[in-house]
Order: C-alpha cells, then structure tokens, then sequence
C-alpha cells in the first residue's frame, strides 16, 4: 500500500532504498557539480580520491555527494546548486558568487573523482569535517562517509566521532595533505582498509 | 557455468526463509534491503564488511548532517516535472501521471525539497549511452525530470510507462518496469534513492532487485497505487506513491523554522 494515512502513525513506515544501478549518469550528474567553492575565494580547498572495491578495482559507476558547512562554521540555506535556464532547459551552472555548501561528482573511468569546496568551520564541539555520502551501481543502501582534514591535532583528537572509532581505522576519516590546499580521500568500500562509515539514529 | 534465472530464484528463497527464521527468532523487521545481498551480484564486492560506527543525533544538534542542501525555483523549470514535453514531438508510449507525498518518519510533509526522477522509455531503453540494449531509442524522450515538493509536501510528474529491460546479471534476468527517484528530506541522514515499481507486475518474483527487500509489507511499499480518480481523462493513467524517508531528523529544528 503506497497511499500513507498520517492519522495512523503505525502506516508511517520508511520507505526502502534501492541501487542507483548503472544508468543514471544521463540523469544525476551535472556540469560543474564539484565546483562548490564561489569562483577566486581565498577559502578554496580542493579534495580529491579513488572509490575501490573489495578487490582494489576503482568504481566508474559510482558518485558522492558532499555536503558542509562554510569557513565560519555555518550551515548554507542557499539553493542554486543546479540551476536551469529557462529558456532551454538546460543547466545554466552555479553563480560562481553564492555557496551552497553542496556537490554531486561522479566517478570518472579510473574511479577517480574530485571537488573543489570551501574549508569548512568547527561546528561544536567537532573538529571540522565534510559530510558524504556515496552512491554506486551494487549498493542497495547509500553509504555515508565524513572527510576530516589534518593539521590540528588537538581538534581531531577531540571530536565525539573519532574519540570513538579504533585507532587503526581512524585515519581512513582523515584526507591526507598533498599540498597547495588539495588533500586526498579515497573510499575504501570493503577489505583491507575499508573506509569507516556511519550510521544516524 | 552459465548463471540461471533458477539458479538465483533458489538464492532468493533462502534470503527470504533466512530473514524469516530471524523474525521467527526474535529479531526487528527489517525495512531496508540488506547491503549485502548476493542474488544481486553487484553488490558482493561493494558492501562494507565492517559494522557502521552509529551516531545519535539526538546528542548532538551540531551535526553538519541535520541538515540538508537547499533547492528553489532556479533550480528547475516549470515543465522540468512533465517528461512528455521535452522534445519536439510527442513519446512515444501510455502516458502516466505519477503523485504522491513526500513525509518523514512522523507523518510531517517535507515541503520546498528536490526529487529527481528517471526511468527508461516504453520500450525498455534508457537514453544512456552505456546501455547495450537493442531496444529502440525514441527521439521524443530523454527520462529525466524534477520538481519541487509543495507546502503540503505533495509532488507531480507527467510521463509513459517504462518497459522491463534485460540487464545480464544472469541468463534471462529482466528487470520489472520501474522509475528511479532520488530525494532530500529536512536532514542529509534522510537522503534517499530507490525506485517506484507497478501495480501485479507479474516479473516481481523472479528480481533480486526488489527481492533485496526481504520484508513483504517493506517490499509492497516500492509499488505504486493505481487510483481511477487520479487518471485523467482523455489522457493518462493516473498512479499515487507516497514517499516516506527513513534516517532522523532534529524535531528542534523544525520547530525553530
């Protein structure tokens, strides 16, 4: 039954979740989708990384999706993310001055994806992180993820979610370095080094 | 060996007599497919195998992830929901309006949020250029289309009937027609994609698709109802599908909006 009577909270049951499958690259991705960050702002990172399977082989059927907040630690409200023209129906791109604070990148034939954002703020308690979640051909279910960044150890040390996880998975939350404001995060999805993923209640 | 469609009918019957030993024994329904369900292949080396490290959200009203991206009138156009009239020429196909609400776990609408849908067209082809298929591409139809919920949450699409499709996981393995939705909620833990099937299609059995769904009741809630009152005359068939995200959200943050 798909018709929900909201005045008998025991028929509000969730509705499941199903795969991406392999043919929605026509459909999700768009033009300019990990070009978070507004065009020239000093705040620019860029986060980069490979998708693989329990075999090491990289996904090119598979997208994230990210999600965070602005350098001050604040939660963007601004749509615009994928904006339309009117005129064509086709994508008109972001505005290159607002940020959203969201992203959609698909993986390219390597498995490879990348996003440039701006570093996110503290929030609380936390150190700072970039939410994400992760989308395939074969997961039935999203996965989400977070991207901590390194360089302050003590905040790392006391964030509520990486107090709590294993030492030797630790660092699977955490992009590594590589420079000029680019980090690393790949996505281990299963073995060895399997990325650490998490669930809300 | 060549992989048969009973070969994967007898893993289904075993997942199935599985989950139900697991009710039989005590343990919670299960309202969402399992990540690791081997009937369908893809997802064997895809699951993690390390438990998901959970997080209460009621602990922690900071958290990036209750909240969700924003969506508004610049990011569609007013005809991006009727998937009939993107081209120059009519789809060919049963035209069908799709509608329904979408609502979080305690009934509330989710009002001013994305969907985004796609589907292949009436011949079982998705306009990707991937897909191997022989069936024919049709011209007049791309299978996309978007909207925004309204304030009582409810959403509307113009479309055809998508055809069944053969995908090769195994010899003869067709997957039943169905639409691809994608959804946001108030909170980015509500994210959803799955997919919105058929009143009696009669390939249900025989998916390890749907089948990943072990829970029947969980199952039914995947197929759309056909209602009379929403067909509209001269025109399409006319389907309902209410919407409910899973995941939490924060109540005090509703209530501060």
């Amino acid at each position: 039954m798909t018709k929900i009577d909201t005045s008998r909270p025991e028929t509000v049951l969730p509705t499941p979740s199903h795969t991406v499958g392999p043919f929605y690259g026509h459909a999700l991705p768009f033009p300019g989708g990990g070009d978070i960050a507004p065009i020239g702002h000093p705040d620019t990172i860029t986060v980069q990384g490979y998708i693989t399977d329990g075999e090491g082989n990289p996904l090119p059927d598979a997208f994230v999706e990210l999600w965070g907040a602005d350098p001050e630690g604040n939660i963007p409200q601004v749509d615009g993310s994928i904006r339309r023209d009117p005129a064509s129906g086709g994508y008109l791109g972001r505005n290159g001055v607002e940020f959203t604070g969201w992203g959609r990148v698909q993986t390219d034939a390597n498995g490879h994806w990348y996003a440039r954002t701006l570093r996110p703020g503290a929030r609380g308690q936390h150190a700072p992180y970039l939410s994400v979640c992760v989308f395939a051909r074969g997961l039935l279910v999203h996965l989400y993820t977070r991207i901590y960044l390194p360089g302050d150890e003590a905040a790392l040390a006391s964030d509520p979610l990486l107090r709590r996880v294993d030492e030797a998975r630790r660092g699977t939350l955490i992009a590594a370095d590589q420079g000029n404001g680019t980090y690393r995060f790949d996505i281990r999805l299963q073995g060895e080094g399997e990325t650490v993923f998490l669930e809300f209640q | 060996m060549t992989l048969t469609q009973h070969d994967i009918d007898q893993e289904i019957a075993a997942e199935h007599a599985a989950y139900e030993k697991r009710i039989a024994d005590g343990a919670p329904v299960e309202h969402q497919p399992r990540r690791d369900y081997a009937p369908y292949r893809s997802s064997v080396l895809r699951h993690p195998k390390q438990p998901p490290v959970t997080i209460d959200v009621a602990k922690d009203p900071e958290l990036v992830e209750l909240s969700s991206p924003a969506f508004g009138e610049r990011d569609i156009t007013e005809i991006d929901n009727d998937l009939t009239r993107q081209h120059n020429g009519e789809p060919i196909g049963e035209r069908i309006t799709v509608s329904g609400r979408l609502l979080d776990r305690d009934g509330r609408p989710i009002r001013g949020q994305l969907i985004e849908i796609w589907q292949a067209n009436s011949a079982g082809r998705y306009a990707h250029q991937r897909e191997q298929h022989d069936a024919p591409l049709d011209p007049n139809f791309t299978g996309v289309g978007r909207t925004l919920t309204d304030a009582d949450g409810h959403y509307h699409f113009t479309t055809v009937q998508p055809g069944p499709y053969p995908w090769r996981q195994h010899l003869n393995a067709w997957r039943p027609a169905h639409i691809h939705f994608s959804l946001f909620g108030t909170a980015f833990t509500q994210r959803l994609v799955t997919q919105m099937y058929f009143p009696s299609d009669p390939l249900f059995p025989y998916d390890p698709i749907i089948q990943s769904v072990t829970d029947d009741a969980a199952r039914q809630r995947l197929v759309a109802t056909y209602d009379h009152s929403l067909s509209v005359p001269e025109f399409s068939m006319g389907y309902q599908w209410d919407i409910v995200l899973d995941g939490p959200n924060a109540t005090w943050i509703e209530e501060g909006r």
